[in-house]
């Protein structure tokens, strides 16, 4: 799989990273090093392995489905770069 | 007493408990030594105040007889830990002015041990290095220097603040983390010992993610009775991760008998890889020799799957990073780019991660946008957890034929030079070919220095052990440790 330039400008956009035109060809370009590298895996034949799903064996814990914790929006605000009147503040959304 | 930062938890704990000397001492001689250390970059923010209030507080304890194992001794925090109300940036400039509200479960757990905090570490940015050259304050340095030569050299990443701090006396033992070889690689530079718990031994709640299925925090320290020590506080069932393990944690020092007659060491021979230098092929075959002296029985076994390690290892971690760190977009906390008149919220969250994130993290984040990305999933993502499925079992079958730990080699080399080029990022990733596979199979992993190389370089082997059994594997690392007899200590030149 080669990754061209408009490749790694979308998925510059999928991830949210704005990377300047210029920048795309020595993008595509690393992106090609390391997807060289992961292609050595196409070598195993893992058409009757089960994908790996927890590191360990173990059933997840359960618990009663109840509010435990609340009442911390200034703890929770006070890193906001943008707060305003108890709300994180963002550039207009919608129109 | 002279040099206090230069002891080991085990020496101290000693010395506090026969009043010899006092937590607040022990963390001035620290905060002494930190203060004329700026040359390693290994302490990024500095916490004196809460320190000697700690400190204080320790000697208190220790008075009235209240003295659990780490209380009164001063350690380093790697920064990737969560530290109400100080900064902790997981090296990263997307989270410059972060003040957490809130502490992670295991900086809390040595808190309430009584152990003093002295401040946080540099580390590679978002754990994603091998150097910690992708950190946002800059590299962190290695106390060791090769003989005849002032280049300054990597003390390995990402927790190399936290190796760099500890084989330097900064501070008598520190915090790191594990995702690919992130404590092995570096304790292996600097001649210090790193244990990776199995994972699920050690909370991850309040360590900024990385890659949720492989990080594993755990002790960096001096010797191997320190990491005994220090991880037993670290450790333990907390019902805020829920992949943290509800199992009782050992008294894993009282474990640490030396005796390992019968223990059965493999030796996996898929570790012997092509360039490999002979330095390390000797030091193998001495630790193998060293183990076989005392008393264990040494069998050569295959790990067949251990090339794919890496490659599956590089889908996987960058998949789960890129989801984990979504949620750095510039609206909750950290850095958040300037805009330009008619910027929406998504060209906010364009320049936000553009600028706050370092060049190796945006490649990850990308590479694993990528892999996860509609019609690659399943050539990628699901290849690779298929393939972790295999080297997992690769280990399981060797401990079914009864081998109790497994003896490779640490690195592929002693550390290298700061500031050298790399044009291809595959190159940094080689760091981690022995340890990586660690991580994707979930198995505790120790690094114990074991020799110097030509130019006077440590170098360290690393010991597998089987799943929950941190306390064999500690008892392994210390007949090692014993056996190789490392003192070698760095000329102090910073």
């Amino acid at each position: 799989m080669h990754i061209d330039k408009d490749t790694a400008a979308k998925v510059a956009k999928l991830a949210r990273i704005r990377v300047e035109d210029h920048d795309l060809d020595a993008l595509a370009g690393e992106f090609n090093a390391i997807l060289g590298f992961i292609a050595q895996l196409n070598e195993l034949d893992v058409t009757t392995v089960d994908p790996m799903t927890s590191v360990t064996p173990m059933r997840l814990k359960r618990r009663p489905d109840v509010v435990a914790d609340g009442n911390r929006q200034d703890q929770i605000l006070a890193n906001a770069p943008d707060a305003r009147e108890g709300f994180f503040a963002v550039p207009k959304v919608v129109e | 007493m002279d040099d206090l930062s230069n002891l080991t938890i085990t020496e101290a704990r000693a010395a506090l408990r026969k009043g010899e000397v006092t937590s607040v001492e022990l963390t001035k001689a620290c905060l002494a030594a930190i203060d004329t250390a700026g040359a390693l970059g290994a302490f990024v923010h500095t916490t004196p105040g809460t320190a000697l209030d700690r400190a204080a507080a320790a000697d208190a304890r220790l008075a009235a007889g209240d003295a659990p194992d780490m209380c009164g001794i001063p350690v380093g925090l790697k920064d990737l830990f969560c530290t109400k109300g100080v900064p902790s940036q997981a090296g990263s400039g997307i989270l410059a002015g972060f003040k957490p509200e809130y502490e992670s479960t295991v900086s809390a757990q040595l808190r309430d041990a009584g152990a003093v905090m002295l401040g946080k570490l540099n580390m590679d940015e978002f754990a994603m290095g091998s150097s910690t050259e992708t950190s946002t304050y800059g590299p962190a340095v290695n106390p060791w220097r090769a003989n005849n030569s002032d280049a300054a050299l990597t003390p390995g990443g990402s927790s190399g603040g936290s190796a760099s701090a500890v084989a330097a006396h900064l501070c008598l033992a520190a915090t790191g983390t594990d995702t690919g070889g992130s404590i092995r690689q570096p304790a292996a530079f600097t001649g210090i010992v790193g244990l990776k718990p199995t994972y699920g031994r050690c909370s991850r709640w309040g360590i900024v993610a990385f890659a949720s299925s492989l990080d594993q925090a755990g002790p960096m320290t001096k010797t191997v009775r320190d990491a005994a020590i220090m991880g037993r506080a670290m450790m333990g069932h907390d019902p805020k991760d829920s992949t943290s393990a509800d199992l009782p944690v050992p008294d894993f020092e009282a474990m640490l008998t030396g005796d390992i007659k019968g223990k059965v060491i493999g030796i996996p021979r898929e570790y012997r890889m092509d360039g490999m230098p002979g330095e390390i092929e000797v030091l193998w075959t001495r630790g193998r020799e060293m183990l076989a002296s005392a008393g264990a029985d040494i069998r050569d076994i295959t790990l067949p799957h251990t090339k794919y390690a890496l490659p599956a290892y590089y889908v996987l971690a960058p998949a789960e990073a890129s989801s984990n760190l979504a949620r750095y977009d510039g609206v909750r906390f950290g850095y958040r780019a300037r805009q330009s008149p008619g910027d929406g919220i998504t060209e906010m969250y364009q320049k936000t991660r553009a600028e706050g994130f370092g060049a190796e993290v945006k490649r990850r984040v990308m590479i694993g946008t990528y892999v996860l990305s509609a019609g690659f999933y399943d050539a990628y993502y699901n290849r690779a957890r298929k393939v972790r499925a295999l080297i997992k079992k690769d280990f399981e079958d060797a401990f079914v034929q009864g081998i109790d730990a497994i003896l490779t080699p640490a690195t592929p080399s002693a550390a290298f030079e700061l500031g050298q080029a790399h044009t291809d990022p595959v190159d940094m990733y080689l760091n981690d070919v022995f340890t990586v596979t660690v991580n994707l199979a979930g198995l505790p992993g120790i690094v114990v220095p074991a020799g110097l190389d030509t130019r006077g370089l440590p170098l360290g082997l690393q010991l597998i052990g089987r799943p929950w059994e941190e306390g064999a594997l500690l008892n392994i690392a210390c007949a090692l440790e014993r056996a190789a007899g490392f003192v070698a200590q760095p000329a102090r030149w910073w």
